[in-house]
């Protein structure tokens, strides 16, 4: 059997999955009537690859230290709408639970949060520019531990204009923090607009170059198989010197074709006909929450 | 006969912190350290030096380092972080706020050169707010104690403590005057010093020694004033600080932070809850300080000794 071909069977159930996964976003968004459908979107395919077959990871019990098992922090927190739906088709909790996002009482907070005791979730995100650090702090507990796995961050691309970031990125080089992967969502929308004209982040793969980490550019971020090489090939080069930071050009919004590439879906539901347009170019493959 | 606590030989509350973080690193793999850019102001370089795997230097990046003990602190290990107060509460507050307490991280913030007494460096450097800057955030715990010893100490129960902690000490050598292994000391409870029928002064960190000072020579008049140490001040002792207003209306407070949102309100909050009382402050007046010998910026502020005695006389006045 050819890797190809082992790929080509794994992103056909991914595929299922992540069509899946764009459902629930909209569904989520639209029945809370807030939550940010955009990023969400654009992190769908990439969010479900780590944990559908990349992450060794074990959603029961719920290791809240991570050591053992591979570790991932959204540190846009903002698209956690994708996030909680992997975790929950993962099996971290019920799917039904979906529905209380963004609710009063509700363990699926605006933005990740551990103080409700929502498995899978490790640190609160949401205030930008503080989950690289973090990531940083798991990795170097690994170190200390003797665990030989991984720490995955993923950082949104206007998330990076944050100083903190930067103070990372200088740090993790320094001290040669091998088994952290970074992810960068790199589809050029923030709030504001464009990122070249908010606060232009280019040349971004030079950038982490000249500051010690090994690129690993991602232009088919949407492509299922594609983001698998890369990660696989992130893990081939995980646990030398130097931190790795995977750079996905996506497409934020993804999925639903008046979304795609407009930043005005960063952070507003869809109304009524909004919603029945989106969710009539999204497949219920694996039975809604 | 009232106990007369002697100067066992001045030193430096930050060396007593670092003496604790060593004996920590001795005991217990978990402990680790973390810098930025001032390990030996911070007297953090003895444990640097003895445990370099578990020491982290983080470079003139506190934002980066606070969450760096984040994560360490969600791996199980005991992470203190070392800066001056400053750096260590304004300008990392979001990041404590959401990477520690919002998410139950239980750092171990350890901020030295706090208030006016680190001197020449000026306002800049003189961190007068970071008591209300970290007792307003849920979960955290704060604990500013007295002296050397007391430091040390604070250290080692800082580090079994379950809660994010924000240590808080100095930089000038004062007088070192309780005992090593001070058995009276328990995080979260008021330590009654001196007794007395005549009036009470809530102090903590360095001017706990001054409001002894002042209790000694208010013996002089016949007036027997009681000095209790806060050194927590957060969770606050309520009940203790209560039975001490009940006993007397001459209430002093002594602290070397701003008139707002440290001890004096602490003791008026208790006072309008449990037991209504008249609190004369003895406090920063809302103004940054300057440059200048710690005794000078001490008196010039209105924190000396004789300030305290003349809180307590201003109390008596008002009773």
């Amino acid at each position: 059997m050819g890797v190809s071909a082992y790929f080509c069977f794994v992103a056909e159930d991914l595929s299922r999955i992540a069509a899946q996964v764009r459902r629930d976003i909209v569904r989520m968004v639209y029945l809370a009537q807030s939550g940010h459908p955009g990023g969400a979107l654009g992190a769908a395919d990439i969010l479900t690859a780590l944990y559908f077959a990349h992450l060794r990871h074990k959603p029961y019990p719920w290791n809240p230290t991570g050591l053992g098992e591979d570790v991932f922090i959204l540190s846009n927190g903002h698209i956690c709408a994708a996030w909680y739906s992997i975790l929950a088709r993962s099996g971290y909790f019920p799917v039904s639970e979906l529905a209380t996002f963004r609710r009063i009482n509700s363990r699926l907070q605006g933005h990740p949060a551990t103080k409700e005791g929502l498995p899978g979730v490790r640190v609160a995100t949401g205030s930008l520019g503080q989950g690289l650090s973090v990531a940083i702090g798991y990795a170097l507990g690994k170190r200390l531990a003797g665990d030989p796995h991984e720490v995955y961050v993923m950082l949104g691309d206007g998330e990076i204009n944050e100083g903190q970031i930067w103070e990372g990125v200088l740090f993790a080089a320094h001290h040669q923090v091998g088994n952290l992967i970074a992810i960068i969502d790199r589809n050029y929308k923030q709030i504001d607009g464009d990122t070249r004209t908010v606060l232009n982040t280019d040349p971004l793969e030079a950038k982490w170059e000249a500051f010690g980490w090994e690129v690993l550019p991602l232009h088919e971020a949407h492509d299922l198989p594609t983001i698998l090489r890369t990660l696989s090939e992130a893990r081939q080069k995980a646990h030398q010197k130097r931190p790795i930071v995977i750079i996905a050009y996506t497409i934020m919004g993804k999925g639903v074709d008046f979304m795609e590439n407009d930043h005005n879906w960063h952070g507003k539901p869809p109304n009524k006909d909004q919603f029945e347009k989106a969710i009539a170019q999204l497949p219920e493959t694996l039975g809604d929450f | 006969m009232r106990p007369r606590y002697e100067n066992l030989g001045s030193r430096d509350t930050r060396s007593g912190f670092g003496a604790g973080l060593l004996e920590l690193g001795e005991k217990d793999e978990r402990i680790v350290a973390l810098s930025a850019d001032l390990a030996s102001s911070v007297k953090m370089d003895a444990f640097a030096q003895r445990f370099p795997h578990r020491f982290f230097q983080c470079g003139v990046a506190e934002a980066n380092m606070i969450g760096v003990a984040a994560g360490l602190a969600g791996s199980g290990f005991i992470p203190f972080v070392g800066t001056f107060a400053n750096f260590a509460t304004g300008r990392v507050y979001d990041q404590i706020r959401q990477s520690v307490c919002y998410s139950g991280k239980a750092v171990k913030i350890a901020a030295s050169h706090a208030g006016l007494t680190l001197g020449e460096d000026g306002a800049t450097h003189q961190m007068l707010e970071d008591i209300g800057l970290m007792r307003g955030l849920p979960g955290m715990t704060v604990i500013s104690p007295c002296d050397y010893n007391q430091t040390r100490l604070a250290a080692l129960r800082a580090a079994y403590w379950e809660w994010p902690v924000y240590l808080r000490f100095g930089r000038p050598s004062v007088p070192n005057f309780t005992p090593p292994d001070d058995p009276t000391f328990q995080v979260g409870k008021i330590q009654v010093l001196l007794e007395g029928k005549d009036g009470v002064i809530f102090a903590t960190g360095h001017l706990v020694w001054h409001a002894l000072q002042a209790a000694y020579a208010l013996e002089a008049e016949g007036l027997e004033i009681a000095v209790v140490n806060v050194h927590t001040l957060k969770p606050v002792d309520v009940e203790g600080i209560a039975t001490y207003l009940a006993r007397t209306p001459v209430v002093v407070s002594a602290e070397e932070h701003q008139l707002w949102n440290g001890l004096g309100d602490i003791v008026s909050w208790v006072a309008t809850q449990h037991y209504p009382r008249r609190v004369v402050r003895v406090a920063v007046q809302d103004t940054f300080g300057e440059s200048g010998k710690p005794d000078e910026l001490l008196e010039k502020y209105g924190l000396s000794t004789a300030h305290i005695i003349a809180a307590v006389r201003k109390a008596i006045a008002n009773a």
